[in-house]
């Protein structure tokens, strides 16, 4: 069913929400915040087990945490991209044939000065880009704000992730658009794909947003014009909502 | 060490719709046929079952089934004169791969062309002068007419058990069906898929605007259904994962749903998998083929005599293939001259997301890649006077949406951020109430867009890439704008709160970031001269008679509508020139 019949849960988001922000703001270093993300990716899950990033590294682990909580954030509307494991998901990512770029055709020459409607034309795969990126976007921020990405206010944040997206941040090694365009496609990924792959706990996402999942089966609610279909989301391992 | 198998009477080079055809209309003739295919075999049960099929991210988003363009894949420049560079990820155009190819993963949507799309310039001459077309634009026509296609057009319905609803049997005009297309001998072989609520609300639209919408007809069988081979399909249920995704039901046409399981029980045909054909080769004359070379699932380099050679991959493999082996002239852009590669056409869409109020239930899950929406065929292929607009062509126009899928489909009303708090509220607060109008457009061929291989980029067997030289020429802006307008003027009579539109303008690029369509179509185009045309009107290459080349290479320009109707009739009519002409006297069908 939607979020508006699940008000518990939605205290749930807002209460962890509350505990996430000063957890980020406090923290001074890289170290530090892997630790205070870590037990907050805990408390996200609740009764799940806790997960530990297998391909990022703790400071690369912060800043996850700390960009995916500004794309899609926890709030009163319903569960954030933390809330929903959507780190867990893009570190599994990092060791799936994605992350290993396996899928895609990359024989050189690699001519980057391109036409960029011609498309992606770096040699880097995923996990490259984000290793690079991440690394790269830590030190400008420390140049420029004087801390890591991840020990940012949310609002430093946000204007730095703009400054991604605009393709406006000084960052020589990879080019910030693709970069954040890849980081909010994977976060939007992790968001709403079926929970097997880590992210979307719970079905959360499509509970907030009406969509039924793995249902599949829409025979008998294809002719019922003007009415909303009734049935909570079902997923790919048979968990209901 | 190259293996050497026994000769057969027909190898097939591909295994998707065509290579299903002609492998069962050659082994009815009683010709041993190997099939070859590059990727692995396929089928309903294990590979496409529920619940595994239902995932957005494996299937629709990194593609499961399409093509590894690790391997293989294409290089894109926009000019002839610019370096083209590969590409590497999907997003354009998706390829197919396995048993089944494209048939597999695509949406079901069942269109014949109209007649006048298969005489294109003799039509558009007589009826607007010799002076409408732009000079470089080097449509041609078929060389068959409707007519001569009605009845191949026929049996693909009936083998796919078609969903729809005719407009004109026989020449009487049917209500309800479309009043545009051309004769048809019967009905379609299953009522329409049921409309989903948002293809009601464009259809009561479309009428207010004097239009006359009709169900999309699909592949999508809306019923139980057998087929004349025998086989069976089910009911689609509108379960919104179709088009990047097999069919769990038995319902969406595929090779496996109404060919293969005949044809795979013959003693006459044998299917080899994972066995990429690299060449085709050629006797001394370099008039006749021998056979092919390919490599099999184990890295072995295997020749395959053969009498015949039905070259039967997708568009772009099937260019590829004629380019490597030296069958036909390369075409040069500069003198116009030459025969493959030429007049490469795609299409053009435009997308409208279309936002209702809370008190609007579209739930857009409940969907179907074809079936359940609703067209307007107004202004499409000549069905409106081109005289006032200035251009060629045309788009239909479809309200409905093909499913409901979260990561790929879901739309924010214009003017929303792409992230943060109001991307999240807006994506809670629309996603229920948001369908789409589409508008599906064709692309003329000319004589700067070609297909040739590539100087720089390689294959994992270190061949050239296949390279595409391809934009956006001012005709095509022109008909995406006039086709949109009239969309959108439905779009306003649907009455929502918002909508956006993506739509192709001046000034821009061909992008192979965005999702167009997959119907990437000519190369290896038929026509009525080896001077102008690769192949002849039963798709035999002009200058090897025994090379047969199916699929959409063969169109010398593209029609607004999905293509796979009228690939699947061509092959049809081919396989039937070779069963009835050519195997009792060898040699061009048609006289050069």
């Amino acid at each position: 069913m939607s979020s508006e019949n699940t008000p518990n849960q939605r205290r749930e988001f807002l209460r962890k929400s509350l505990v996430i922000v000063p957890a980020v703001s406090l923290s001074t270093s890289a170290a530090t915040m892997a630790l205070s993300s870590e037990s907050r990716a805990a408390d996200a899950q609740t009764a799940d087990v806790q997960y530990e990033p297998r391909y990022f590294h703790p400071a690369e682990w912060a800043f996850i945490h700390a960009a995916v909580d500004r794309l899609i954030p926890s709030n009163d509307d319903g569960p954030g991209a933390v809330d929903l494991g959507v780190p867990e998901f893009i570190d599994r990512q990092m060791q799936a044939p994605y992350g290993h770029g396996a899928f895609w055709y990359m024989r050189g020459p690699f001519k980057t000065d391109g036409e960029p409607t011609l498309g992606y034309q770096l040699r880097l795969t995923p996990r490259e880009l984000y290793r690079a990126a991440i690394a790269a976007i830590d030190d400008w921020c420390r140049a420029t704000h004087g801390a890591v990405f991840a020990s940012l206010d949310e609002l430093t944040r946000d204007a730095v992730l703009h400054q991604l997206e605009s393709g406006k941040a000084e960052i020589a090694t990879v080019p910030p658009s693709i970069f954040f365009t890849t980081l909010l496609a994977n976060t939007k990924e992790g968001y709403f794909a079926d929970p097997i792959y880590g992210g979307n706990k719970h079905m959360g996402s499509w509970k907030m947003i009406g969509f039924p999942g793995a249902r599949a089966d829409y025979m008998d609610w294809v002719g019922q014009y003007g009415k909303t279909y009734p049935l909570g989301p079902v997923s790919i391992s048979g968990e209901k909502a | 060490m190259t293996i050497k198998k026994k000769p057969v009477d027909a190898v097939i080079v591909g295994f998707g719709w065509t290579g299903a055809i002609m492998g069962k209309e050659l082994t009815d003739a009683g010709l041993d046929v190997v099939a070859l295919e590059r990727g692995a075999y396929r089928d309903t049960s294990p590979d496409f079952t529920y619940p595994k099929i239902v995932d957005e991210l494996a299937y629709g988003i990194r593609g499961e089934l399409f093509q590894r363009l690790a391997d293989n894949t294409v290089t894109v420049r926009h000019n002839v004169g610019d370096t083209a560079l590969p590409y590497r990820q999907y997003a354009s155009f998706l390829l197919g791969d396995g048993v089944g190819g494209a048939g597999v993963h695509w949406n079901g949507q069942h269109f014949r062309p109209s007649p006048e799309d298969l005489m294109l310039r003799t039509h558009m001459e007589s009826r607007y002068g010799k002076n409408f077309l732009p000079k470089d634009m080097t449509i041609q026509d078929y060389g068959i007419t409707y007519e001569e296609l009605e009845p191949f057009f026929d049996h693909f319905e009936q083998v796919c058990g078609t969903s729809g609803k005719a407009g004109n049997l026989n020449g009487t005009a049917v209500a309800g069906g479309n009043p545009f297309e051309g004769r048809r001998a019967n009905e379609y072989p299953n009522p329409p898929v049921m409309d989903t609520y948002p293809a009601t609300l464009f259809a009561k639209a479309a009428k207010e605007r004097g239009y006359h919408p009709f169900p999309q007809p699909s592949a999508n069988s809306s019923r139980p259904y057998t087929n004349p081979y025998g086989v069976r399909l089910g009911p689609c249920n509108l379960c919104g994962f179709c088009e990047r995704f097999g069919c769990f039901l038995y319902s969406k046409a595929m090779p496996q749903t109404t060919i293969l399981p005949v044809l795979m029980k013959r003693k006459n045909f044998e299917l080899r998998t994972r066995s990429e054909v690299l060449k085709i080769n050629l006797d001394s004359t370099g008039k006749r083929a021998v056979g092919v070379t390919y490599v099999d699932a184990q890295g072995q380099e295997v020749e395959q005599p053969a009498n015949m050679v039905i070259v039967a991959a997708f568009q772009f493999h099937n260019v590829r293939l004629m380019l490597l082996s030296g069958i036909g002239k390369p075409y040069d852009p500069v003198s116009g001259e030459g025969v493959i590669g030429k007049n490469f056409a795609y299409q053009m869409m435009s997308s409208t997301s279309v936002f209702f109020d809370k008190n609007v239930p579209i739930n857009p899950f409940i969907a179907a890649g074809s079936g359940g929406s609703q067209i307007v065929d107004e202004f499409n292929s000549d069905h409106f006077d081109h005289g006032p607009h200035g251009f060629v062509g045309g788009a239909y126009i479809i309200g409905g949406q093909t499913g409901g899928r979260p990561i790929q489909q879901l739309a924010v009303p214009p003017g929303t951020p792409a992230w943060g708090a109001q991307w999240k509220r807006a994506a809670k607060d629309n996603y229920l109430h948001t369908t789409n109008v589409a508008t599906h457009g064709s692309v003329m061929s000319y004589r700067d867009r070609y297909l040739d291989l590539d100087p720089t980029y390689r294959d994992s067997h270190g061949l050239p890439l296949l390279r595409m030289t391809f934009d956006w020429h001012d005709n095509e802006y022109k008909m995406t704008r006039f086709v949109t307008d009239r969309a959108l003027e439905i779009v306003q009579a649907m009455n929502p709160k918002a909508h956006s539109t993506l739509i192709r303008q001046p000034g821009g690029h061909y992008d192979v970031r965005q999702y167009q369509t997959t119907h990437t179509t000519g190369g290896v185009i038929l026509g009525t001269s080896p001077n102008t045309s690769a192949v002849n009107r039963y798709l035999q290459s002009w200058d090897v008679h025994n090379v047969f080349v199916t699929g959409a290479s063969a169109f010398p320009q593209n029609i607004g509508y999905n293509p796979t109707g009228l690939v699947g009739a061509l092959a049809y009519w081919s396989a039937k020139a070779i069963r009835e002409q050519y195997l009792k006297n060898p040699g061009p069908l048609v006289s050069a």
